[in-house]
């Protein structure tokens, strides 16, 4: 039996219980609506950008620990990063929860490491990735997103 | 815990003998036992229907009602004679309204598109309840659209019952079809059918029950009930996915257009006029999934060689243990608290969501079912996101119940 505080590391669940960056932006430029229909998770995704780069990101929904912890500290980590390097950001966490890409490559993920129990829970993958496609659907200018 | 208190709350019925009849139980997942609790979605298969399956594809395949030949013949004897077990199993007064369908999906589909669309316009009501399964709702909103009509739904109270007053006074000359589910997959609650049949007829309103969730805990008597239609899936009674019966009264179907054309359903086919077939057959179109019949009558003659009640005697014992047992766990609240259950187990864990609950029991080798079940509208009225739902059957025991509560501490351990 894998070790249910791989997945269920500390940072996870403080940042599950008290998320940064909850809070609804009126004045942002953009937001999206991100769904997971399997088990109903629901965020909104508000964005206020600066040119290319994001000047402020914040979000609110519903969700397990795991997708509330992940919008959380998804929000602390893009802050002030451009399009480009939330892409290669993106690209490199999802193969961080989907055991294809241990340290090896791509963006520095800081934090973001503490998703490395994800991968070897197959079903929790999307509840990791559903902020992040909420935010690439954002920054693409769509309205919604689905992780199915 | 002793031997004898294996079998649960002196039922005497012998549920390790009936675990005996299930190979997939065998099996650990995550190092632990298997505890299946998800009965709900789908049951395990008895050895009886895996092979009957395999005797089929092994010594009788062949398709039904074409050939003169031997396995021809055969075939069509076995599919026949499911079609004889399923009416006995619902008491059906006429073999020909036992049709065949995929599920009880495809069964509310059929009625939807044959019934509905030959009886219902603008104006008109289909009035089901607030507690339905998304497969209860969504033929009839697809059906109201097409045909102007309006899909209402009568209120349930705080314990998850049918507000049967608020009820009789939605049914009126305006509603063409009542469609209620027998037992509630999200709360376990058990409609009082009867009493529902009754005041839509009333009416001359006839009723659609789903019985998904009721046959595999309860005898489902068509007649004793008195409803117009009744829809189960083989796959939630022990059978295999992919089959299922819709009952239908005679005088109903005969009036009914087909709803799939194809072959089997009609006497002759010419360019300028096709004859359909008489029942059931202009109901099921095109060659059937003949397997899954046979699967099917072997699982319903093995819930009746256990006999429905002593399962359902054993489950309602489960029930309350378990009840009883996940009550004295700090932060849980029980969704669904009728008088009247069947089988579920709903539940929350303080502001824990369910999708955590369900993977922390998963790697205990407990099997779930976490969300809004398919009863979004139920999740709403207990103001919920969603649930944990545990789901007996026929071979769970008390000792997995209490590997469920032991799991949920654990949530509790890791989340505190």
């Amino acid at each position: 039996m894998s070790d249910l505080r791989d997945l269920y590391q500390e940072v996870i669940l403080e940042h599950s219980k008290a998320p940064r960056n909850y809070r609804e932006s009126p004045a942002a430029t953009r937001k999206a609506e991100g769904f997971n229909p399997l088990c109903g998770d629901r965020f909104t995704v508000y964005l206020t950008m600066d040119g290319d780069s994001i000047r402020d990101i914040s979000f609110q929904g519903s969700g397990c620990a795991i997708s509330k912890a992940s919008a959380s500290m998804m929000t602390q980590t893009v802050k002030g990063k451009s399009t480009a390097e939330v892409e290669e950001l993106f690209d490199s966490f999802h193969k961080l929860c989907t055991g294809r890409g241990h340290g090896n490559g791509g963006a520095n993920l800081g934090k973001l490491t503490v998703f490395s129990g994800v991968w070897e829970y197959p079903a929790r993958v999307k509840c990791a990735t559903l902020a992040w496609h909420t935010l690439q659907a954002a920054l693409e200018g769509k309205q919604e997103t689905t992780t199915e | 815990m002793s031997i004898a208190a294996k079998s649960v709350s002196g039922t005497g019925f012998d549920v390790e003998r009936a675990r005996a009849d299930f190979p997939i139980l065998q099996q650990t997942v995550h190092g632990r036992p298997l505890a299946y609790l998800d009965n709900a979605a789908t049951t395990q298969k008895p050895r009886a229907v895996i092979g009957a399956i395999s005797r089929y594809y092994e010594g009788t395949n062949s398709n039904v009602h074409r050939g003169v030949h031997y396995l021809s013949e055969q075939a069509t004897n076995e599919y026949e004679g499911v079609r004889k077990t399923a009416q006995k199993f619902l008491n059906a007064a006429d073999l020909r309204e036992i049709i065949f369908v995929r599920g009880t999906t495809e069964a509310i589909n059929l009625v939807a598109q044959s019934y509905g669309r030959a009886n219902l316009g603008a104006g008109d009501e289909i009035l089901i309840t607030g507690m339905e399964h998304h497969s209860n709702i969504v033929p009839w909103q697809l059906l109201c659209e097409e045909r102007g009509a309006t899909l209402r739904a009568a209120p349930i109270n705080d314990v998850g019952e049918l507000d049967l007053d608020r009820f009789s006074k939605m049914v009126g000359p305006q509603t063409k079809l009542v469609a209620v589910t027998h037992v509630s997959n999200a709360l376990g609650t058990v409609n009082p059918v009867r009493r529902i049949v009754e005041i839509a007829h009333g009416f001359s309103v006839p009723v659609l029950v789903d019985g998904a969730q009721a046959v595999p805990h309860m005898t489902a008597d068509v007649q004793a009930l008195g409803c117009d239609f009744y829809a189960f899936s083989g796959h939630k009674v022990y059978g295999p996915t992919g089959i299922g019966v819709l009952y239908g009264k005679a005088a109903l179907l005969e009036k009914m257009p087909p709803y799939q054309g194809g072959g089997d359903m009609i006497i002759s086919v010419t360019f300028e006029k096709t004859v359909y077939n008489r029942l059931p057959y202009k109901f099921e179109a095109g060659t059937p999934d003949i397997a899954g019949v046979i699967g099917l009558g072997a699982a319903l003659e093995y819930v009746n060689n256990l006999g429905l009640e002593n399962i359902g005697a054993h489950e309602t014992a489960l029930l309350r243990y378990a009840t009883a047992a996940v009550s004295s766990i700090p932060g849980l609240r029980i969704i669904g608290t009728a008088k009247d259950k069947a089988g579920v187990l709903s539940f929350t864990l303080e502001d824990i969501h369910p999708h955590d609950i369900g993977t922390i029991l998963d790697q205990q080798g407990v099997a779930i079912r976490t969300g809004h079940h398919c009863s979004q509208p139920v999740m709403q009225h207990f103001g919920v996101e969603a649930t944990a739902r545990a789901s007996f059957g026929l071979y769970n025991t008390k000792e997995e119940v209490d590997t469920l509560v032991r799991a949920i501490e654990r949530v509790r351990e890791v989340f505190a």
